[in-house]
């Protein structure tokens, strides 16, 4: 059913769920909600499955029509959202009704935002997925970026009996100096007095910073003496940090498919959510960790998101 | 230069998701060949735990699921495989023939090509489509296959100038590689030509047209040939 008549799309949403998987090795890059946290949580918020399609706004929400009934759940950064310039609660669900004006403005804290709807945004299957690939035209809403006049379907869903609202405790406060935990390698070997330089350092994300990757300023690491500065091309994994030539280094995302510069440590998957709330401006270091850490990150991460979903359908 | 498999593959950590296996530290046929029985023995297996994988020139890099393996016990998995693997049935590579409208508004750097090697238009395309090219990975683009063996009389710089548009299925030179742009895109090769056959079709039932390992050979078609198969059945 008809569910959104998009007035003002924003300058960047599109279409994500939890990513296409299985095309890597076909130059299909993994695409996908970029904090999956914020992502998941939207979706318990309306009773969807945890995997379902959501729209990811970059910086400022869209503004949109309500079509159908239907309840809707805004997570991730911190920002103002309105139903007819009526102020509502992110991490909370609340009900709209056709004809209603959803407004979602510009971002206080974090970067991107999460809208779930009751049923999930309804767009094609392609290849396992309705994430949008920007870059290859598709998934998402025609393989591209919302603009202005696109309606957006929804699919079958009940609606809540009672409002769900995150606890305070789980919301993610997304400060602007960031710290990323990071496991040395794939080609740690290819630094020495760079990779304690790179531990130690802090960085600026720059104003190049999207799905593919976030370059980001600060000091130069340089690599180990005669060690090419290039490698044979290689996909790459969301979070591993390259360092070109330049020595700027750049943490790629999930948009990204081949590089041939050698990695000097990748971000740990439970963090790329942080990296995902990070905006130009904002500052980031880096925390070495070793793979054992990474693990227990990540099962704390499920482990929360499991109390999360509890909570919420207890409530 | 004498290039050799390492006798151990060398595995290198990728964060909490991710195990590269580097089984040589070179672009060669030999070291690929190793990358495509692995990972056809890989695919046989399915081994727990295991997202997906991918072949690159010279290595597998492996995605797996936290909690359900980890990277000390896929090394156990991958050795154990190697040691199999000769009890492994790995088939020979497929052979996909590329039609090819060398020239014309299909390939407007065709002639500089020639004329930067001192060629005429018919040797460019006769030195273009006589080797076999090993498609040796496939990235940076959906379906795009990175290829060897170009022959070294017709390694040409890229444009000075990138063009905005390329279209799909255009054929080009960069260097030493040849390559087939497999969606609109923007581009600095010398184009040469280009193929009515898509690379990659997501509404196709098989998506891609190729897969690394495979051996690509391209075909000499004209103009007509060219629209007869890109109006018909040939995608």
């Amino acid at each position: 059913m008809d569910m959104f008549n998009v007035l003002t799309p924003g300058p960047y949403t599109t279409v994500q769920d939890k990513g296409r998987y299985g095309y890597q090795q076909f130059g299909v890059p993994p695409t996908g909600a970029l904090d999956q946290f914020a992502y998941r949580v939207a979706n318990m918020l309306v009773g969807n499955p945890e995997d379902a399609a959501v729209l990811e706004a970059t910086i400022m929400g869209p503004r949109m029509e309500v079509m159908a009934e239907s309840d809707i759940a805004v997570t991730g950064a911190e920002t103002v959202i309105s139903v007819n310039s009526q102020p509502m609660e992110c991490w909370t669900s609340f009900r709209v009704k056709p004809g209603d004006v959803l407004s979602i403005g510009q971002v206080k804290r974090g970067c991107r935002i999460y809208v779930a709807v009751t049923g999930a945004i309804d767009v094609p299957l392609v290849m396992g997925s309705r994430s949008c690939y920007v870059g290859a035209k598709i998934g998402g809403y025609e393989g591209r970026i919302l603009a202005k006049g696109d309606v957006l379907k929804r699919g079958e869903g009940g609606l809540l009996g009672v409002p769900r609202q995150v606890p305070k405790e789980f919301i993610p406060d997304y400060p602007s100096e960031i710290l990323l935990r990071a496991v040395p390698g794939p080609q740690e070997d290819f630094f020495d007095r760079g990779l304690v330089r790179f531990f130690e350092s802090e960085f600026t994300v720059s104003s190049n910073a999207n799905r593919m990757g976030y370059r980001l300023d600060g000091p130069t690491i340089t690599h180990r003496e005669g060690v090419g500065k290039s490698i044979i091309s290689e996909p790459s994994l969301p979070g591993g940090v390259q360092i070109p030539p330049d020595g700027q280094a750049i943490i790629l995302l999930v948009e990204q498919t081949v590089g041939g510069y050698a990695k000097i440590a990748t971000v740990i998957s439970t963090d790329i959510s942080r990296v995902a709330e990070a905006k130009p401006g904002d500052r980031i270091r880096f925390e070495k960790v070793d793979l054992e850490t990474a693990h227990a990150a990540f099962y704390r991460q499920e482990e929360r998101l499991q109390q999360i979903k509890a909570r919420l359908s207890g409530g | 230069m004498s290039v050799t498999i390492q006798e151990k593959p060398v595995f290198r950590i990728a964060g909490d998701r991710g195990l590269l296996v580097e089984y040589g530290d070179d672009i060669d046929p030999e070291i690929n060949r190793k990358v495509r029985s692995m990972a056809i023995a890989m695919a046989q297996e399915s081994l727990t735990g295991v997202v997906e994988f991918v072949p690159t020139y010279r290595s597998i890099i492996i995605i797996y699921e936290p909690g359900t393996t980890n990277p000390s016990r896929l090394k156990d998995n991958l050795l154990s495989l190697e040691e199999r693997l000769s009890e492994i049935e790995i088939p020979p590579p497929e052979t996909v023939k590329i039609p090819v409208c060398y020239g014309t508004e299909f390939g407007p750097d065709i002639e500089f090509v020639a004329e930067e090697h001192g060629l005429t238009l018919e040797d460019v395309i006769r030195i273009h489509s006589e080797p076999s090219y090993l498609v040796y990975m496939i990235g940076f683009t959906p379906g795009y296959p990175f290829l060897g063996g170009l022959a070294e009389e017709l390694h040409t710089p890229r444009l000075k100038t990138p063009r905005i548009h390329v279209p799909a299925g255009s054929v080009g030179i960069a260097n030493a590689q040849t390559g087939i742009y497999s969606i609109d895109s923007p581009g600095g090769w010398q184009l040469i030509g280009r193929t009515p056959i898509k690379l990659f079709d997501p509404q196709r039932a098989e998506p891609f047209l190729l897969k690394a390992g495979d051996i690509l050979r391209f075909g000499p078609i004209s103009v007509d040939e060219y629209n007869c198969l890109a109006e018909g059945g040939a995608n």
